[in-house]
């Protein structure tokens, strides 16, 4: 796994294309490949990498699967990873100082392929540590700041998805808090309506029998046509109470995007909340009634804690989702960052489309590491401290 | 303290308990046993009314159960299972304590309480307060439940095939265990098993069902010597009768007072049963064992001449057998 990763990440940096070098933004653009970095003023970086590359992939050779190893294959594609986006930086500021203004030094395919890889090695290799799961979360959660923070010290900013990023800089923040607010206020009637829904399909067997059927096909309704069918009931509603259209609620905007994120999101939450109220064991509800504890005491004493984990797993996957459909809410209006993304789109510019990408991909990690370490920690909690079961309780 | 009077369930045409009446006076020690399907499991949960009754009465301390908050009821009634159902997520303390804090004991009331029953069940309490059901072996999950459900001092203990999962050996010191609890607590003990033998070594009296029918309601030895129809004589087994009536009574009760014999091979305990002194005989193809005391010393002779002699009438007459007091009690 190790090998194929690093060998992988080093014949994509040979193969395809580190960076691609247009004249202006519109223009696609000349390939320049890594090795062509070799007998530059940035060989020496250049090898440097190489050799960590080369040294990654070896070490895999070496005996045996030890913590230590596993811990060093992290810190080395870490710093691979690092290394890449310092040395396209570096690149594309070599050529600002020469070329015209308007030239733009895009990031290839051999360059976020072989960060895909390494990024791939490094959680490969944090699984092989067996950290706890709250600490996983936190060495991604860390790595995700130290790349951030290299970007932000400006170490990109001359290449083409930094200007495009500069051109925006102004309404980026804006997009990014109004994707999170799309999320978290999707995500919150979804728990107030799914957890309840999903405890009380385990009390009543017929409700379960009718709802799942109607939250499937909605997820089969692409989430487009939803916008659309959506879209005229709440203009309606809002020109029947216009104090509704007053708060904001209108048939384009934040209102539809939220309720069809809701309507997704609500199967995985339901069905999880169902799953693990199901999977709490018979001998523990019969013990527990049967020694008098009340109805609402075992729920939130007994059954909740025993099927967070799999509640839990519902709402990850939930939230996960609402990453990346709010994307698409930009279409009706909503803003977020699909609006940076379409915008990209329609105009052909590749490297805008990137710039909204990215912090979606990376938000959904970031949402589905955050999970993960709750999962854990729950987990553990269910089965009592310390368990050796708890990881395997855990999707990885 | 726990009275059935006519007390009956169907489901459907089936009828799952049929025309039950039967006391339970405080103290005993009585076992429900039956095939499956016979209604013991039923009977049992009617009374903390996990199960409903549809017809007849229940009384508990001398008022009806329906009358009671069915978890106030069954705040006072003790209750184990076959499955233990211990929490997972909690350590051995706070799952013992739980009735205690639902009673709304003060904490150190309830710290000293789960540390006495811990003690009870032989599990050291520094080892064992802190550990998790998972880090515990079946019989250790099992005296955890048991001492969970004695944990709120409660009138009744109801027990549910609570050591039919456990091996043999694991069983038969439990069953030593819970006897001990019953003699010194004075506690009732209501318990459904479907294995005979835990039933004739536990009970103070024995009530055998039927298809939700009580066929005999008898001490064990009673049972043993005077079945009631054909289907107490195929539940006790027939053929061996003669062998359970020796495990109602101690090597100790036969013994003469002689001198250790010399070269007599190992020696039993006392309070070991006729049964087992039997098997020691047989295994080792010997007339008679040396008997020793609890603290090892010499504590008599057993010949095997006086388990099958005339003088050993009491095994070998089951009248004379039912006649003699001490056994009913000995349980």
């Amino acid at each position: 796994m190790q090998l194929t990763l690093s060998a992988l990440a080093l014949l994509a940096l040979a193969g395809l294309p580190f960076v691609n070098v247009a004249p202006n933004r519109l223009l696609s653009g000349e390939p320049l490949f890594f090795l062509a970095l070799i007998p530059g003023s940035l060989a020496a970086p250049a090898v440097l990498l190489l050799g960590l590359l080369l040294v990654n992939a070896l070490a895999a050779l070496g005996r045996g699967a030890s913590r230590a190893l596993a811990a060093s294959v992290a810190a080395a594609s870490l710093l691979a990873m690092a290394g890449l986006l310092w040395l396209a930086g570096e690149q594309a500021r070599l050529l600002a100082q020469t070329a015209s203004p308007l030239a733009r030094t895009a990031l290839g395919g051999g360059f976020w392929l072989a960060l895909l890889l390494l990024g791939l090695l490094v959680a490969d290799a944090l699984q092989r540590l067996r950290l706890a799961p709250g600490w996983r979360s936190a060495v991604l959660l860390a790595a995700l700041l130290g790349l951030g923070g290299l970007v932000a010290a400006g170490y990109g900013n001359d290449l083409s998805i930094m200007k495009e990023y500069a051109n925006r800089a102004d309404i980026f923040a804006g997009a990014l808090a109004r994707h999170l607010q799309i999320v978290l206020l999707a995500l919150l009637p979804t728990l107030l309506i799914g957890l309840p829904l999903g405890w009380a399909a385990r009390r009543r067997v017929q409700l379960g029998a009718a709802l799942f059927p109607a939250l499937n096909v909605i997820q089969t309704i692409p989430s487009i046509a939803l916008f659309g069918l959506l879209m005229a009931p709440l203009a309606l509603l809002a020109a029947a109470w216009p104090a509704l259209g007053r708060a904001g609620f209108s048939g384009v905007g934040l209102a539809p995007a939220v309720i069809a994120l809701v309507l997704y999101s609500l199967l995985p939450v339901v069905r999880g909340t169902l799953t693990g109220l199901e999977q709490v064991s018979a001998s523990v509800r019969d013990a527990a009634c049967g020694l008098g504890m009340g109805r609402w005491p075992m729920f939130w004493q007994v059954e909740l804690p025993l099927a967070a984990p799999v509640v839990l797993a519902g709402v990850r996957t939930a939230a996960v989702q609402s990453v990346g459909l709010a994307a698409v809410t930009a279409l009706i209006g909503a803003g977020g960052l699909g609006a940076i993304l379409f915008e990209g789109l329609f105009s052909s510019a590749e490297d805008l489309v990137v710039l909204a990408v990215l912090p979606i991909v990376l938000l959904g990690v970031a949402v589905d590491a955050f999970f993960a370490g709750l999962i854990g920690l729950a987990s553990r909690r269910a089965a009592g401290t310390g368990a050796a079961t708890a990881e395997s309780g855990a999707p990885a | 303290m726990i009275e059935f009077q006519q007390v009956a369930r169907a489901f459907g045409s089936a009828k799952a308990i049929d025309g039950i009446d039967l006391k339970i006076e405080a103290g005993e020690f009585v076992v429900l046993i039956g095939a499956s399907g016979s209604g013991k499991s039923t009977l049992l949960k009617m009374i903390n009314r996990m199960e409903s009754h549809d017809s007849g009465r229940i009384l508990f301390d001398g008022q009806e159960i329906t009358r009671f908050d069915p978890r106030a009821l069954r705040l006072r009634l003790g209750y184990a299972i076959q499955s233990v159902g211990l929490f997972p997520h909690w350590n051995v303390a706070r799952n013992i304590g739980i009735v205690p804090q639902m009673l709304g004991w003060a904490r150190p009331r309830i710290e000293a309480r789960v540390q006495a029953l811990l003690e009870l069940f032989g599990l050291d309490p520094a080892i064992y307060r802190e550990r998790f059901p998972h880090q515990l072996s079946g019989g250790q999950q099992q005296r955890v439940g048991v001492a969970r459900a004695l944990a709120g001092d409660p009138d009744v203990l109801l027990m549910d095939e609570p050591f039919g999962a456990l091996d043999p050996v694991i069983r038969a010191s439990l069953q030593q265990e819970i006897a001990r609890v019953h003699r010194s607590s004075g506690k009732t003990i209501v318990m459904v098993t479907h294995d005979i033998d835990e039933a004739l070594r536990l009970a103070t009296r024995i009530v055998l069902l039927d298809h939700g029918r009580i066929v005999q309601v008898a001490t064990p030895l009673q049972l043993l010597a005077e079945p009631a129809d054909a289907r107490v004589e195929d539940f006790v087994g027939r053929s061996e009768v003669g062998i359970r009536l020796l495990s109602l009574k101690p090597a100790a009760s036969l013994a003469r007072q002689e001198p250790p014999q010399s070269g007599a091979g190992p020696g039993l305990p006392a309070s070991a049963s006729l049964r087992d002194a039997v098997s020691h005989l047989a295994a080792r193809q010997r007339a008679s064992v040396n008997l020793t005391d609890a603290s090892g010393g010499h504590a008599g002779v057993l010949h095997a001449a006086d388990i099958f002699s005339p003088g050993a009438a009491a095994v070998a007459d089951p009248a004379a057998a039912a006649a003699s007091a001490t056994w009913g009690a000995g349980g």
